[in-house]
């Protein structure tokens, strides 16, 4: 029962999107909400039928039936209450009642998924306002899921939702893919929506590793879905999607239970998802097409890298000047650090320290690690000072404990 | 922040003759030297590199094929940097490796 329970709720999750996606392209972006009531009084009668009649034999079209049954009531029950309010809806409705508009073949399903991604992926969205949308709406997330993964709290959550679709009906924001000649700039948008998707899953702060693992997966999906349709099917896109199967690939090593990650250090090679690597490098070598160098192409090579275990020149040769091209497109403080750790590997302690100093990042912890590591065997009491000073500014229990694990391990030597 | 121009002037052009292992390594300092400037969020713009090849027009109609400023110096390339002052500019132009080739590093404030 609970192993059903838990492939029910799996199906939902990946028929939300779909349904929400096909019905909202009938009734308009500004009435989504319609649409999300649909699929849920849907779902509710699913889960009330079928718990008592047992799985239908295709429980898929089972939902598709009656979405497009409770979709066609909904447009007669509110007819005369829409010529009344909403007359330029009047066109579509015609359209509707005739019952094959409401179309769930794998081609439609397909297009308005697609529609949907650019149109949450709008610019005029604050972006922290599309994620929560877009695990909503394109990723069939709830809300209770989505506030854990932010670790905030469902009402934020809501007012957040609804500030989002708020703004889908002030813009106006239609259910269509941009004119061909914008594709190539929008895409950029929904390329990051992506990315940020995936950083957020795999990043989280949340302890719940089975809903960070979901999060990245629900964002590669949304990137392979760019990849069915030859305007989207960019040397960019297969680059980020490069860059997720990499990064992806290490998520079992990642884990040490209890919520702990293992550092890639200590990680174990064997737990590597090979399956993942490969077909990272087949987006790899599929995004290598083109003049077009974005920093997904960057990223996605220093991830190819750090999957190869072994430690030789040529990999931190490799890894360093990534970096260095990384820092002309997009400067951020963390690739900086990462830059300065690649060039330790490279060039060596003594010009990295010299390089370290100059990057002046007081308020972040990481740089103090770094500048521990740096001053090692070079200046143990300002090692030991830069590690103090991480710890003071960690924001983790955990990253404080591996802080005093680096400081422990400074006194020791130093005693020995 | 301001901008500054830095100019890298160098006098010999001997790339043709460096072995390939030697442009490697050429090209990794610039690499390494413009990746610790961008390190530091004061790389505006990496600029571009000059061919050694071009013409310079003089009143009279006179074209000739250099020397494009009086002493036996060239132009290499330049890139855009951003500092609070000229001095500071000017310590960012160190390690620079026109400067082993024996050139020189102008630094000139950019006037907005």
């Amino acid at each position: 029962m609970e192993k059903e329970l838990e492939s029910l709720k799996y199906l939902f999750k990946q028929e939300f999107s779909k349904m929400v996606a096909v019905i909202s392209k009938l009734f308009g972006l500004q009435h989504i909400e319609i649409a999300e009531d649909i699929v849920s009084e849907t779902f509710l009668l699913a889960s009330e039928t079928w718990g008592v009649k047992g799985l239908p034999p295709n429980p898929t079209a089972w939902l598709y039936t009656v979405a497009k049954q409770k979709t066609l009531h909904h447009f007669r029950r509110n007819k005369i209450f829409d010529k009344k309010v909403l007359p330029e809806i009047i066109a579509r409705q015609e359209l509707v009642d005739d019952a094959e508009a409401i179309n769930f073949s794998q081609e439609n399903i397909k297009d308005s998924q697609l529609q949907m991604l650019f149109a949450i992926c709008n610019p005029s969205i604050a972006s922290e306002a599309q994620i929560g949308l877009a695990l909503r709406i394109l990723c069939g997330f709830g809300i209770d899921e989505i506030a854990e993964a932010f670790l905030s709290n469902k009402e934020t959550i809501n007012k957040r939702l609804f500030r989002a679709k708020e703004k889908l009906r002030e813009e106006k924001i239609k259910m269509e893919l941009p004119p061909e000649s914008e594709i190539p700039q929008r895409l950029d948008n929904v390329l990051h929506i992506i990315y940020l998707l995936f950083s957020e899953g795999y990043y989280s702060q949340t302890q719940n590793q089975i809903l960070q693992q979901d999060l990245c997966l629900e964002a590669l999906r949304l990137g392979l879905m760019l990849t069915a349709y030859d305007k989207t099917n960019l040397p960019k896109t297969n680059a980020l999607i490069a860059l997720m199967c990499f990064h992806a690939s290490r998520f079992n090593a990642r884990q040490a239970g209890e919520g702990e990650v293992v550092l890639y250090e200590a990680q174990n090679e064997a737990l590597w998802d090979q399956a993942l690597i490969n077909q990272g490098i087949y987006f790899l070598q599929l995004s290598a097409e083109g003049n077009e160098i974005s920093s997904y192409h960057l990223e996605a090579r220093i991830a190819y890298w750090h999957c190869v275990k072994e430690d030789t020149p040529e990999k931190w040769e490799e890894i360093l000047q990534l970096y260095n091209a990384l820092l002309m497109i997009n400067y951020s403080p963390s690739v900086a650090l990462n830059r300065t750790f690649a060039l330790y590997k490279a060039n060596g302690q003594q010009e990295a320290l010299a390089e370290a100093e100059k990057l002046k990042l007081e308020n972040n912890h990481f740089y103090y690690v770094l500048l521990g590591e740096l001053y090692r065997n070079i200046d143990n009491e300002k090692a030991k000072a830069s590690f103090q000073r991480a710890w003071q500014l960690a924001k983790t229990d955990t990253e404080k404990q591996g802080i005093q694990a680096q400081i422990n391990r400074l006194t020791d030597e130093h005693t020995h | 922040m301001k901008e500054f121009l830095l100019l890298f002037r160098q006098s010999e052009y001997a790339y043709r003759e460096l072995s390939a292992e030697d442009f490697q390594a050429l090209l990794k300092k610039w690499q390494d030297w413009t990746g610790g400037i961008a390190a530091q969020g004061k790389l505006v713009s990496n600029g571009r590199r000059l061919s050694t090849e071009g013409k310079v027009l003089k009143p009279g109609g006179v074209i000739t094929d250099g020397p494009f400023v009086e002493i036996r110096e060239r132009l290499g390339g330049f890139l855009v940097v951003q500092a609070d002052t000229l001095e500071e500019a000017t310590t960012l132009a160190h390690g620079c490796p026109v400067l082993d080739a024996k050139g020189c590093v102008e630094v000139r404030e950019i006037v907005s």
